[in-house]
């Protein structure tokens, strides 16, 4: 960066959006789905009564010590290996030294320069094509301990602060990228992919309301005057609690960095990082208490706990576990099971139980086009009206299956096949219980024969259009065939119509 | 009548001084044959304490009630045929830097001065399975930190050989209970000398294990890489006793090895005839007081008589053990000590704001020495200086290992001084740190290498003890057990007892 020119006030003015790249990296805090904390017994449940869930090891009573949790390493390693990073053979814990009341030890263990997961990528793309797809390096992922939960009278009048333990010792792993993204909506496509990749290989259930997804933003901007690229000071954003907000805070950062830029001039030599707090109900980003200095965590290594090696086959297990990445997942739909990309889409983002009902469901009924239809059509309206998961739907993907196949193979049309379905949510029965309970049976052709030859009495006008030549006009009949007989099919009994009107083809 | 009172009184003192000259290992079996009753025994020890202990300040806690008991438990369930534990009926005093469920445990400090752990450390839990019983909790040096006991925030602990003399420290009132007669075996940790240099002012026997033989699990931390707990005895026989009971590897404490715990009483009397001993030539440079290097050579002969050969070696890097030593630790400990902050358990300092109450507690909570390594340890730590310090007292940590190492190529184990004096008067070195600091000079170098090693009385310099020190290979500390009881066997310096 060369600061040595000074840009005029009427030179910064004129800088327009063109000349503005925007650099943004990501910090996001995963809370890994263990049953027990990083080194003691404790539930991770949320919501409990505040510090039931502590024992001497996470409330840092003297003489307690920390043994690590094996399967937080585990889903560490599995989360590395999904998001293509090399895994370390052989990784330490350090200590990170700083005081607060809801840190019991006065440390965080944590890792320094060793961390589990060190350099991979995730990529991203927008389907509506907000911009190119790219690659995101990941830098790396580390693991440490959550610590516990402050709560402050915020009203001014001095009231006692108080301290929740439930969460210190809670397992964390914090995924670093590098400043590879280049606006608001790449950090929001990146945090997506991320969100359903850790989602399908159950290592978080990323929840960002009970704090299992936290993410922070570093940002800045690169502009272009004259050739001379200027770099503004970098700012840390937190607080971003849902993926708006980090859109938003990130928009709004890069609005207010180049405001400030034009009119302060002010660069990145020698200012030092900022930290910027979004206001999710005032929409702005609002610097933080300033340090005086920077802070020193003093780390060094744990010497209560050991160096954890990790074998190639112990990686190449955990690998064995990750199953189909949703990426991969998209296009074997779209090649294997000739989906839409729009519709492999829609099935992939409602997460893998969805995915597994539909592969299900296209299997048992082998026919992919018809198992969407219902999938999208049906499943999922209706897992949106009641706001429930798949796993809550109350046709296993083997009854609707058996339904479909059922409409694969001419017995019942959709429409029909929709009654069935109503049925057998009712009733709890199943597709043959519920055609059984709604009388539908197979019209034969003499039934067939005698009810067409009724509509052709009745309907002479049509019989003459299709005398005419315009076959389509039987369709009118169909609903009048369905009104006499609910159960005959509109494909057969509009066959059968043009065979007795001699005009089969 | 008169007359049979006074036979009475007679048995019951003849019984009582019986029970002073007990080892461990004596009381323990009379207890199993049912010649001595645990109640009779550690009312006895009550009774001591309550006679001696007011002028030696060797307990903390005198868990009186508890103790009885328990003892009467024991008793009980032997009387009814059950089968009791390998320690059944022995007290046991435990150093108050261990935590001790429902009895409180101060780490001798203010800022614990009313801590009452929730849960037993591991060897606390292993000796009550064994059916011993805690009598009490012992005086240290503040949090472990110093070599005099005098930074105990509750007084110092006086050295039963001559109350104008310190008993050394951390563990200064387990040697000196153990040295008075106030307990049979008690419970220490070292993490610079701290088991080992008491017990050589005390003139008892003290094993510091192998890093990772014991749990440290309750141990209140000093400096985690460095600290190990192990036993205050009369004799080796009972450290092997106690070693037996506290042992092996540990589920809570990951740095707890898992070696197999051998029984280490099966070598004692096996011959010394093939051990070689190792002298390091930088433990008998000038500076070591005659009759240091008098008892020293001594003991040497008594072990040649013995069967043992003696080799030269060097540990060329010793002498940096000391800085090495005070950087790793007080690191270590500057972070371990963080939580003491005012917020949890400790005791808390008002005041108006969040910095200041943290300030004002380790200001007031904290003695002059434990305030002083937090600092030490702190600014070893700080940005810009890590390298300088941390980092460079870890590679002399590696190069004091290789040396060991070398060294053990041709010898069995290393003998030399346990210190560089014997027990020094209260103010001493009191106003001058690093004189105090080089009590430790002789033992550091084994916690930095993580090896085991035992101090037992070899003779008397000015009527105080001297400490003979016997460093051994990683895990063996079963041949260091063998060589003391042999040495125990020709010697008599362990059955010295001071005045009353």
């Amino acid at each position: 960066m060369n600061t040595n020119t000074q840009i005029s006030a009427a030179d910064r003015e004129a800088v327009t959006a063109a000349e503005v790249t925007t650099i943004i990296g990501l910090e996001v805090h995963v809370q890994l789905q263990t049953k027990s904390k990083l080194f003691c017994g404790c539930s991770t449940l949320f919501g409990q009564e505040p510090n039931t869930q502590t024992c001497p090891v996470c409330t840092g009573m003297p003489g307690s010590l920390p043994v690590l949790n094996k399967q937080a390493l585990k889903l560490s390693i599995k989360t590395g290996l999904a998001l293509n990073c090399e895994i370390a053979k052989h990784t330490k814990w350090d200590r990170k030294n700083y005081f607060y009341p809801d840190l019991p030890k006065g440390y965080q263990i944590s890792q320094l320069d060793q961390p589990i997961c060190g350099v991979g990528y995730l990529d991203i793309s927008d389907s509506d094509g907000a911009f190119e797809p790219k690659r995101v390096e990941i830098e790396r992922a580390h693991l440490e301990e959550d610590a516990g939960k402050s709560s402050h009278d915020e009203s001014g009048r001095g009231g006692k602060s108080k301290i929740d333990l439930n969460r210190t010792g809670t397992p964390l792993l914090e995924i670093v990228t590098r400043p590879d993204m280049r606006s608001a909506a790449e950090a929001k496509a990146f945090l997506q992919s991320l969100k359903m990749i850790l989602t399908y290989i159950e290592v978080s259930d990323c929840n960002m309301q009970e704090g299992s997804l936290r993410c922070d933003g570093n940002i800045n901007l690169h502009i272009n005057v004259g050739g001379q690229k200027i770099a503004t000071p970098i700012v840390e954003i937190k607080n971003m609690n849902s993926f708006r907000a980090a859109e938003r805070a990130l928009d709004y950062e890069v609005k207010r960095q180049l405001a400030e830029w034009k009119e302060t001039g002010g660069t990145i030599e020698g200012a030092p990082k900022r930290t910027f707090g979004w206001d999710d109900q005032a929409e702005v980003t609002i610097a933080q208490r300033e340090k005086e200095e920077a802070a020193d965590y003093r780390y060094f290594p744990d010497p209560d706990l050991i160096a954890v090696v990790t074998t190639d086959e112990q990686i190449d297990a955990i690998r064995e576990e990750i199953g189909t990445l949703p990426s991969r997942l998209r296009n074997d739909l779209v090649r294997e099971h000739q989906l839409s990309e729009y519709d492999a889409n829609v099935l992939v983002n409602q997460g893998r139980g969805v995915v597994d009902y539909f592969l299900s469901v296209a299997k048992t009924c082998d026919n992919s086009k018809l198992a969407i239809n219902w999938v999208n059509q049906e499943v999922l309206r209706h897992l949106n009206e009641t706001n429930s998961a798949i796993d809550q739907y109350p046709i296993g993907s083997d009854g609707m299956g058996d339904l479909l196949k059922r409409i694969t193979d001419g017995d019942l049309d959709q429409t029909r096949g929709k009654d069935v379905l109503s049925a057998m949510m009712e009733d709890s029965i199943d597709a043959a219980a519920a055609i059984e309970k709604l009388g539908i049976r197979q019209v034969d052709s003499s039934e067939l024969d005698s009810l067409c030859q009724q509509l052709l009495d009745a309907n002479p006008k049509v019989v003459a259009q299709v005398q005419e030549g315009k076959v389509k006009a039987l369709g009118a009949l169909v609903g009048q065939a369905r009104k006499i007989n609910p159960n005959v099919n509109p494909g057969t009994l509009q066959a059968n119509l043009r065979k007795m009107l001699g005009v089969d083809g | 009548m008169a007359s049979s009172i006074e036979c009475l009184l007679s048995l019951v003192n003849q019984n009582k001084m019986e029970i002073s000259k007990l080892s461990a290992s004596q009381i323990v079996s009379h207890i199993a044959a049912g010649e001595l009753t645990a109640t009779d025994c550690t009312q006895h020890f009550l009774n001591e304490i309550e006679r001696k202990d007011p002028t030696l300040n060797s307990y903390l806690h005198v868990a009186k009630e508890s103790a009885i008991e328990t003892a009467q438990q024991i008793d009980a369930r032997r009387s009814a045929g059950e089968s009791l534990g390998a320690l059944a009926g022995l007290p046991v005093a435990v150093k108050d830097g261990i935590c001790t469920k429902g009895i409180r445990t101060t780490a001798a400090s203010k800022m614990l001065e009313n801590f009452v752990p929730p849960f037993d450390a591991t060897i606390v839990q292993k000796l009550t399975d064994a059916d011993a019983i805690v009598i009490g909790k012992t005086n240290l040096d503040e949090f472990a930190m110093g070599s005099s006991t005098e930074n105990s925030a509750f007084g110092a602990t006086k050295n039963p050989w001559n109350t104008d003399c310190v008993p050394g420290g951390s563990s200064g009132g387990s040697a000196a209970c153990v040295g008075a007669d106030l307990a049979p075996v008690s419970i220490g940790s070292d993490t610079g000398g701290s088991i080992r240099q008491p017990a050589a002012f005390c003139g008892v026997t003290g094993l510091k294990p192998t890093y990772g033989r014991v749990s440290r699990f309750g141990l209140i931390a000093f400096a985690s890489s460095l600290d190990q707990i192990g036993p205050f005895t009369r004799t080796a026989q009972d450290a092997a006793l106690t070693m037996n009971v506290i042992g092996g590897h540990c589920e809570r404490d990951s740095t707890s090895a898992r070696e197999d715990l051998p029984d280490f009483s099966s070598k004692l009397d096996q011959s010394l005839s093939g051990v070689r001993i190792g002298i390091c030539k930088e433990h008998f440079e000038s500076g070591l007081p005659d009759d240091i290097r008098k008892s020293m050579d001594e003991s040497i002969s008594v072990l040649k008589s013995l069967g043992a050969t003696t080799v030269e070696i060097s540990l060329p890097h010793s002498k940096y053990g000391i800085a090495a030593y005070y950087v790793i630790a007080s690191s270590e400990a500057s972070g371990n000590l963080a939580r003491y902050d005012g917020v949890r358990y400790t005791m808390r300092f008002e005041a108006d704001n969040l910095n200041k109450m943290y300030g004002l507690t380790r200001t007031e909570g904290f003695g002059d020495e434990v305030r002083r390594r937090i600092m030490l340890g702190t600014y070893a730590l700080s940005s810009g200086y890590y390298d300088a310090y941390y980092v460079k007292a870890s590679k002399v940590r590696r190069l004091i290992k290789n040396d060991y190492t070398k060294a053990f190529e041709s010898c069995d184990v290393i003998l030399g001084p346990t210190a560089p004096s014997t027990a020094f008067k209260f103010g001493e070195h009191t106003t001058d740190p690093l004189t105090m600091y080089l009590a430790d000079i002789f033992t550091v170098t084994a916690n930095l290498a993580g090896l085991p090693g035992i101090s037992i009385p070899c003779g008397f310099s000015d009527g105080m003890p001297i400490g003979l020190q016997l460093q051994g290979k990683s895990f063996d500390e079963a041949t260091l057990l063998q060589i003391a009881h042999q040495f125990q066997q020709q010697t008599d310096w362990h059955s010295r007892r001071p005045q009353a």
